[in-house]
Protein backbone atom coordinates (compact mmCIF):
# COMPACT_ATOMS: atom_id res chain seq x y z
CA UNK A 1 0.00 0.00 0.00
CA UNK A 2 2.77 2.04 1.20
CA UNK A 3 4.60 1.11 -1.89
CA UNK A 4 2.53 1.93 -4.45
CA UNK A 5 1.38 5.53 -2.94
CA UNK A 6 5.36 5.99 -3.18
CA UNK A 7 5.66 4.72 -6.96
CA UNK A 8 2.38 6.89 -7.48
CA UNK A 9 4.20 9.84 -5.85
CA UNK A 10 7.33 8.94 -8.45
CA UNK A 11 5.13 8.83 -11.60
CA UNK A 12 3.69 12.24 -10.71
CA UNK A 13 7.17 13.41 -9.45
CA UNK A 14 8.54 12.47 -13.11
CA UNK A 15 5.33 13.52 -15.01
CA UNK A 16 5.90 17.01 -13.40
CA UNK A 17 9.27 17.24 -14.17
CA UNK A 18 8.77 16.12 -17.25
CA UNK A 19 6.43 18.64 -17.93
CA UNK A 20 8.53 21.12 -16.01
CA UNK A 21 11.61 20.31 -18.68
CA UNK A 22 9.76 20.27 -21.36
CA UNK A 23 8.19 23.57 -20.89
CA UNK A 24 11.22 25.23 -20.12
CA UNK A 25 13.14 23.90 -23.29
CA UNK A 26 9.62 25.07 -25.10
CA UNK A 27 10.42 28.33 -23.89
CA UNK A 28 13.95 28.59 -24.26
CA UNK A 29 15.05 26.94 -26.95
CA UNK A 30 12.46 27.49 -29.60
CA UNK A 31 12.78 31.38 -29.29
CA UNK A 32 16.91 30.35 -29.41
CA UNK A 33 16.18 28.42 -32.67
CA UNK A 34 13.75 31.09 -33.92
CA UNK A 35 16.24 33.81 -33.38
CA UNK A 36 19.10 31.91 -34.96
CA UNK A 37 16.84 31.38 -38.07
CA UNK A 38 16.14 35.20 -38.25
CA UNK A 39 20.00 35.98 -37.42
CA UNK A 40 20.53 33.82 -40.44
CA UNK A 41 18.33 35.99 -42.53
CA UNK A 42 19.98 38.53 -41.75
CA UNK A 43 23.43 37.90 -42.22
CA UNK A 44 23.09 36.26 -45.55
CA UNK A 45 21.43 39.37 -46.70
CA UNK A 46 23.74 41.08 -45.29
CA UNK A 47 26.33 39.34 -47.05
CA UNK A 48 24.63 39.95 -50.34
CA UNK A 49 24.57 43.78 -49.48
CA UNK A 50 28.24 43.51 -48.90
CA UNK A 51 29.39 42.06 -52.36
CA UNK A 52 26.53 43.93 -54.48
CA UNK A 53 28.71 46.48 -56.98
CA UNK A 54 26.77 48.30 -59.43
CA UNK A 55 23.08 48.22 -58.49
CA UNK A 56 19.58 45.69 -58.22
CA UNK A 57 20.83 43.67 -61.05
CA UNK A 58 24.59 43.17 -59.99
CA UNK A 59 23.32 40.98 -56.79
CA UNK A 60 21.95 38.40 -58.94
CA UNK A 61 24.82 36.04 -58.40
CA UNK A 62 25.12 36.43 -54.74
CA UNK A 63 21.37 35.66 -54.51
CA UNK A 64 21.84 32.23 -56.35
CA UNK A 65 24.92 31.52 -54.38
CA UNK A 66 23.54 32.38 -51.15
CA UNK A 67 19.78 31.91 -51.42
CA UNK A 68 19.21 29.61 -54.15
CA UNK A 69 22.44 27.23 -54.10
CA UNK A 70 23.31 27.58 -50.36
CA UNK A 71 19.84 27.80 -48.31
CA UNK A 72 17.34 27.03 -50.98
CA UNK A 73 14.84 29.78 -49.18
CA UNK A 74 13.60 29.93 -52.93
CA UNK A 75 14.35 29.25 -56.64
CA UNK A 76 15.49 30.38 -60.18
CA UNK A 77 11.56 31.00 -61.43
CA UNK A 78 10.69 32.54 -58.57
CA UNK A 79 13.77 34.92 -58.34
CA UNK A 80 13.13 35.84 -61.98
CA UNK A 81 9.02 36.53 -60.81
CA UNK A 82 10.35 39.03 -58.29
CA UNK A 83 12.30 40.66 -60.32
CA UNK A 84 9.76 41.21 -62.73
CA UNK A 85 7.46 42.94 -60.34
CA UNK A 86 10.48 44.99 -58.90
CA UNK A 87 10.64 46.37 -62.18
CA UNK A 88 7.14 47.99 -61.79
CA UNK A 89 6.58 48.37 -58.31
CA UNK A 90 8.52 51.56 -56.43
CA UNK A 91 11.99 51.21 -54.90
CA UNK A 92 15.29 50.02 -54.45
CA UNK A 93 15.49 46.73 -56.50
CA UNK A 94 17.61 45.08 -54.17
CA UNK A 95 15.09 45.87 -51.33
CA UNK A 96 11.98 45.04 -53.31
CA UNK A 97 13.70 41.17 -54.11
CA UNK A 98 14.78 40.94 -50.36
CA UNK A 99 11.40 41.25 -48.76
CA UNK A 100 9.85 39.01 -51.25
CA UNK A 101 12.09 35.99 -49.84
CA UNK A 102 11.62 37.01 -46.58
CA UNK A 103 8.09 37.11 -46.70
CA UNK A 104 7.79 33.71 -48.42
CA UNK A 105 10.43 32.11 -45.65
CA UNK A 106 8.59 33.60 -42.52
CA UNK A 107 5.88 36.78 -42.95
CA UNK A 108 6.10 40.11 -42.24
CA UNK A 109 9.22 39.90 -39.70
CA UNK A 110 11.56 37.81 -41.94
CA UNK A 111 11.12 40.08 -44.94
CA UNK A 112 12.12 43.41 -42.59
CA UNK A 113 14.71 41.27 -41.29
CA UNK A 114 16.04 40.38 -44.83
CA UNK A 115 15.84 43.70 -45.51
CA UNK A 116 17.36 45.40 -43.02
CA UNK A 117 20.17 42.60 -43.45
CA UNK A 118 20.71 43.91 -46.85
CA UNK A 119 20.83 47.65 -46.65
CA UNK A 120 23.21 47.96 -43.20
CA UNK A 121 26.15 47.09 -44.92
CA UNK A 122 25.06 50.43 -47.11
CA UNK A 123 24.50 52.20 -43.88
CA UNK A 124 27.85 51.00 -42.52
CA UNK A 125 30.17 52.21 -44.88
CA UNK A 126 28.63 54.85 -46.38
CA UNK A 127 28.61 56.35 -43.17
CA UNK A 128 32.34 55.68 -42.43
CA UNK A 129 33.53 57.26 -46.02
CA UNK A 130 31.26 60.28 -45.85
CA UNK A 131 32.78 61.14 -42.39
CA UNK A 132 36.40 60.54 -43.35
CA UNK A 133 37.03 60.96 -47.18
CA UNK A 134 35.09 62.71 -49.29
CA UNK A 135 36.97 62.04 -52.26
CA UNK A 136 36.80 58.39 -51.42
CA UNK A 137 35.78 57.30 -55.20
CA UNK A 138 38.89 59.52 -56.28
CA UNK A 139 41.11 57.65 -54.92
CA UNK A 140 43.55 55.73 -57.25
CA UNK A 141 43.33 52.23 -55.56
CA UNK A 142 39.91 52.74 -55.28
CA UNK A 143 39.84 53.44 -59.02
CA UNK A 144 41.91 50.09 -59.56
CA UNK A 145 40.34 47.74 -57.55
CA UNK A 146 36.51 48.77 -59.47
CA UNK A 147 38.67 48.50 -62.36
CA UNK A 148 39.28 44.81 -61.24
CA UNK A 149 35.74 43.79 -59.81
CA UNK A 150 34.42 45.23 -62.71
CA UNK A 151 35.62 41.99 -64.43
CA UNK A 152 34.64 40.07 -61.70
CA UNK A 153 30.70 41.27 -62.21
CA UNK A 154 31.10 40.65 -65.93
CA UNK A 155 31.83 37.17 -65.54
CA UNK A 156 29.59 36.62 -62.51
CA UNK A 157 26.78 38.81 -64.62
CA UNK A 158 27.29 36.74 -67.79
CA UNK A 159 27.08 33.07 -66.35
CA UNK A 160 24.09 34.32 -64.13
CA UNK A 161 22.14 35.36 -67.65
CA UNK A 162 23.19 32.54 -69.13
CA UNK A 163 21.51 30.36 -66.49
CA UNK A 164 17.88 32.91 -66.61
CA UNK A 165 18.00 32.42 -70.25
CA UNK A 166 17.40 28.67 -70.01
CA UNK A 167 14.94 29.22 -67.60
CA UNK A 168 12.87 32.03 -69.13
CA UNK A 169 13.79 31.12 -72.97
CA UNK A 170 11.84 27.91 -73.73
CA UNK A 171 9.95 27.84 -76.57
CA UNK A 172 9.52 29.81 -80.24
CA UNK A 173 6.90 32.39 -77.92
CA UNK A 174 9.32 33.15 -75.01
CA UNK A 175 12.23 33.86 -77.84
CA UNK A 176 10.27 36.39 -79.21
CA UNK A 177 9.23 38.36 -76.03
CA UNK A 178 13.11 37.70 -75.58
CA UNK A 179 14.13 39.17 -78.87
CA UNK A 180 11.55 42.01 -78.98
CA UNK A 181 12.20 43.17 -75.34
CA UNK A 182 16.08 43.14 -75.75
CA UNK A 183 15.55 45.36 -79.22
CA UNK A 184 12.96 47.54 -77.27
CA UNK A 185 15.29 47.94 -74.41
CA UNK A 186 18.72 48.78 -76.22
CA UNK A 187 17.37 51.10 -78.80
CA UNK A 188 14.70 53.16 -77.26
CA UNK A 189 13.55 55.04 -74.21
CA UNK A 190 10.16 52.86 -73.86
CA UNK A 191 9.73 52.82 -70.20
CA UNK A 192 11.10 49.67 -68.47
CA UNK A 193 7.39 49.33 -66.79
CA UNK A 194 5.71 49.35 -70.23
CA UNK A 195 8.09 46.82 -71.58
CA UNK A 196 7.30 44.62 -68.40
CA UNK A 197 3.39 45.26 -68.31
CA UNK A 198 3.22 44.39 -72.50
CA UNK A 199 5.47 40.83 -71.81
CA UNK A 200 3.26 39.88 -69.41
CA UNK A 201 -0.19 40.56 -71.84
CA UNK A 202 1.88 38.28 -74.21
CA UNK A 203 2.22 35.40 -71.86
CA UNK A 204 -1.74 34.94 -71.11
CA UNK A 205 -2.13 36.01 -75.18
CA UNK A 206 0.59 33.37 -75.89
CA UNK A 207 -0.38 30.99 -73.30
CA UNK A 208 -4.03 30.87 -74.50
CA UNK A 209 -2.71 30.33 -78.61
CA UNK A 210 -1.03 27.32 -77.04
CA UNK A 211 -3.92 25.71 -75.42
CA UNK A 212 -5.80 26.44 -78.57
CA UNK A 213 -3.48 24.83 -80.57
CA UNK A 214 -3.25 21.78 -78.45
CA UNK A 215 -6.93 21.01 -78.46
CA UNK A 216 -7.31 21.72 -82.32
CA UNK B 1 6.66 71.93 -39.86
CA UNK B 2 9.64 70.14 -38.47
CA UNK B 3 12.84 69.47 -40.87
CA UNK B 4 13.28 65.81 -40.06
CA UNK B 5 9.86 65.50 -40.54
CA UNK B 6 9.53 67.33 -44.24
CA UNK B 7 13.11 64.99 -44.78
CA UNK B 8 11.59 61.89 -44.07
CA UNK B 9 8.22 62.86 -46.14
CA UNK B 10 10.38 63.71 -49.01
CA UNK B 11 12.43 60.81 -49.12
CA UNK B 12 9.63 58.50 -48.66
CA UNK B 13 7.88 60.23 -51.79
CA UNK B 14 10.77 59.82 -53.71
CA UNK B 15 10.88 55.95 -52.68
CA UNK B 16 7.24 56.00 -53.67
CA UNK B 17 7.29 57.34 -57.14
CA UNK B 18 10.80 56.08 -58.26
CA UNK B 19 9.95 53.24 -60.10
CA UNK B 20 12.86 50.65 -61.73
CA UNK B 21 15.54 50.89 -59.69
CA UNK B 22 17.77 53.28 -57.24
CA UNK B 23 18.78 54.84 -60.32
CA UNK B 24 15.43 55.99 -60.73
CA UNK B 25 15.92 58.44 -57.96
CA UNK B 26 18.03 60.80 -58.96
CA UNK B 27 15.78 63.03 -60.53
CA UNK B 28 13.72 63.62 -57.51
CA UNK B 29 17.13 64.44 -55.58
CA UNK B 30 18.33 67.04 -57.65
CA UNK B 31 14.64 68.14 -57.53
CA UNK B 32 14.67 68.54 -53.26
CA UNK B 33 18.11 69.79 -53.85
CA UNK B 34 16.50 73.11 -56.32
CA UNK B 35 13.01 73.04 -53.70
CA UNK B 36 14.61 73.04 -50.77
CA UNK B 37 18.48 73.59 -50.84
CA UNK B 38 19.47 71.10 -48.21
CA UNK B 39 22.06 70.00 -50.47
CA UNK B 40 23.94 70.79 -53.80
CA UNK B 41 23.77 69.82 -56.92
CA UNK B 42 27.34 69.28 -57.10
CA UNK B 43 26.76 67.02 -54.35
CA UNK B 44 24.61 64.36 -56.35
CA UNK B 45 27.51 63.90 -59.10
CA UNK B 46 29.97 63.01 -55.72
CA UNK B 47 27.14 60.61 -54.53
CA UNK B 48 26.30 58.94 -57.74
CA UNK B 49 30.34 58.24 -57.86
CA UNK B 50 30.47 57.01 -54.14
CA UNK B 51 27.52 55.53 -54.57
CA UNK B 52 28.91 53.18 -57.55
CA UNK B 53 32.40 52.68 -56.29
CA UNK B 54 31.04 51.08 -52.98
CA UNK B 55 29.08 48.23 -52.37
CA UNK B 56 25.39 47.60 -51.94
CA UNK B 57 22.41 48.58 -53.88
CA UNK B 58 23.03 52.44 -55.44
CA UNK B 59 19.59 53.61 -54.28
CA UNK B 60 20.55 52.99 -50.75
CA UNK B 61 24.10 54.32 -50.94
CA UNK B 62 22.53 57.46 -52.37
CA UNK B 63 20.08 57.76 -49.83
CA UNK B 64 22.89 57.27 -46.58
CA UNK B 65 25.35 59.32 -48.74
CA UNK B 66 22.83 62.44 -48.90
CA UNK B 67 21.54 62.27 -45.21
CA UNK B 68 25.21 61.90 -43.96
CA UNK B 69 26.04 64.81 -46.46
CA UNK B 70 22.97 66.71 -44.62
CA UNK B 71 23.41 65.80 -41.25
CA UNK B 72 25.79 63.22 -39.94
CA UNK B 73 25.04 59.22 -39.95
CA UNK B 74 21.79 59.36 -37.64
CA UNK B 75 20.29 61.45 -40.61
CA UNK B 76 22.02 58.93 -42.79
CA UNK B 77 19.68 55.95 -41.34
CA UNK B 78 17.15 57.72 -41.50
CA UNK B 79 16.39 59.09 -45.31
CA UNK B 80 17.72 55.28 -46.03
CA UNK B 81 14.82 53.98 -43.91
CA UNK B 82 12.19 56.42 -45.16
CA UNK B 83 13.12 56.14 -48.81
CA UNK B 84 12.98 51.73 -48.09
CA UNK B 85 9.90 51.79 -46.27
CA UNK B 86 7.40 52.51 -49.51
CA UNK B 87 8.94 49.60 -51.25
CA UNK B 88 8.76 47.34 -48.42
CA UNK B 89 5.25 47.97 -47.77
CA UNK B 90 4.34 47.93 -51.58
CA UNK B 91 6.33 44.67 -51.58
CA UNK B 92 4.26 43.06 -48.83
CA UNK B 93 0.97 43.46 -50.09
CA UNK B 94 2.07 42.29 -53.42
CA UNK B 95 3.28 38.90 -51.40
CA UNK B 96 0.20 38.59 -49.97
CA UNK B 97 -1.79 39.18 -53.17
CA UNK B 98 0.45 36.53 -54.99
CA UNK B 99 0.30 34.09 -52.21
CA UNK B 100 -3.34 33.91 -52.91
CA UNK B 101 -3.33 33.64 -56.43
CA UNK B 102 0.47 31.99 -56.88
CA UNK B 103 -1.19 29.02 -58.03
CA UNK B 104 -3.52 30.65 -60.46
CA UNK B 105 -3.46 29.73 -64.31
CA UNK B 106 -3.72 33.31 -65.26
CA UNK B 107 -0.90 34.45 -62.97
CA UNK B 108 1.01 31.24 -64.40
CA UNK B 109 0.94 32.74 -67.77
CA UNK B 110 1.33 36.11 -67.27
CA UNK B 111 5.10 35.07 -65.60
CA UNK B 112 5.58 32.64 -68.66
CA UNK B 113 5.66 36.06 -70.56
CA UNK B 114 7.28 38.16 -67.76
CA UNK B 115 10.30 35.71 -67.66
CA UNK B 116 12.19 35.96 -71.03
CA UNK B 117 11.23 40.03 -70.61
CA UNK B 118 13.20 39.98 -67.55
CA UNK B 119 16.55 38.08 -68.91
CA UNK B 120 16.46 40.97 -71.92
CA UNK B 121 16.63 43.39 -69.68
CA UNK B 122 19.13 42.34 -67.07
CA UNK B 123 20.98 41.58 -70.15
CA UNK B 124 20.41 45.29 -71.84
CA UNK B 125 21.34 46.28 -68.26
CA UNK B 126 24.74 44.88 -68.24
CA UNK B 127 25.56 45.98 -71.48
CA UNK B 128 26.65 49.11 -70.17
CA UNK B 129 29.20 47.01 -67.38
CA UNK B 130 30.50 45.08 -70.71
CA UNK B 131 30.98 47.81 -72.49
CA UNK B 132 33.26 50.04 -69.61
CA UNK B 133 34.81 46.40 -69.50
CA UNK B 134 36.09 45.61 -72.72
CA UNK B 135 35.82 48.37 -74.78
CA UNK B 136 38.85 51.22 -74.60
CA UNK B 137 37.40 54.87 -74.14
CA UNK B 138 39.10 55.86 -76.84
CA UNK B 139 38.60 54.91 -80.89
CA UNK B 140 36.50 51.49 -79.62
CA UNK B 141 39.14 49.60 -79.11
CA UNK B 142 39.03 46.23 -77.60
CA UNK B 143 40.89 46.04 -74.03
CA UNK B 144 42.55 43.05 -74.60
CA UNK B 145 43.97 43.20 -71.04
CA UNK B 146 40.79 42.51 -69.79
CA UNK B 147 39.25 40.19 -71.67
CA UNK B 148 42.25 37.68 -71.36
CA UNK B 149 41.48 38.09 -67.95
CA UNK B 150 37.92 37.67 -68.26
CA UNK B 151 38.43 34.59 -70.04
CA UNK B 152 41.56 33.14 -67.84
CA UNK B 153 39.15 34.14 -65.07
CA UNK B 154 35.79 32.79 -66.45
CA UNK B 155 37.73 28.97 -66.40
CA UNK B 156 38.78 29.07 -63.19
CA UNK B 157 35.59 30.49 -61.55
CA UNK B 158 33.50 27.25 -63.48
CA UNK B 159 36.33 24.70 -62.87
CA UNK B 160 37.36 25.52 -58.92
CA UNK B 161 33.34 26.46 -58.59
CA UNK B 162 34.24 29.67 -56.83
CA UNK B 163 31.99 31.86 -54.54
CA UNK B 164 31.40 34.66 -56.20
CA UNK B 165 32.92 36.55 -53.21
CA UNK B 166 36.12 34.97 -53.56
CA UNK B 167 36.04 35.83 -57.03
CA UNK B 168 35.32 39.40 -56.48
CA UNK B 169 38.03 39.79 -53.91
CA UNK B 170 41.01 38.31 -56.59
CA UNK B 171 39.97 41.09 -58.91
CA UNK B 172 39.61 43.29 -56.45
CA UNK B 173 43.49 42.62 -55.57
CA UNK B 174 43.95 41.83 -59.42
CA UNK B 175 42.89 45.05 -59.99
CA UNK B 176 45.44 47.05 -57.69
CA UNK B 177 48.16 45.01 -58.43
CA UNK B 178 48.08 45.54 -62.11
CA UNK B 179 46.80 48.90 -62.01
CA UNK B 180 43.89 48.20 -64.53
Amino acid sequence: MKDQKNSLDIKKLARASFCLTFSFLNHTITPVIKLKKYLEYYLTWFRIGLFTFGGGYAMLPMIEKEVIERHHWTTEDEVMNYYAIAQCTPGVIAVNVSTFVGYFQSGVLGALVSTLGVISPSILIISAIAGILSSFSDLAVVQHALAGIRIAVSILMSTSIIKLFKKGVVDIYTSVIFGVALVIAVMSNVPTVLIVISAGALGVIFSMLKAKGARS
Amino acid sequence: MNTVVLIMIEFFLTGLFAVGGGLATIPFLEEMSVKYGWFSLDMLSTMIAVSESTPGPIGVNMATYIGNVMNGPLMGIITTLSLVAPSFLVILLVSRVLEKFQKSKLVQNLFYGLRPAVVALILSACLGIFKTTFLLPEAFSLNFVNLALFGVLLFVYKKYKLNPIVLISICAVLGIVLSL
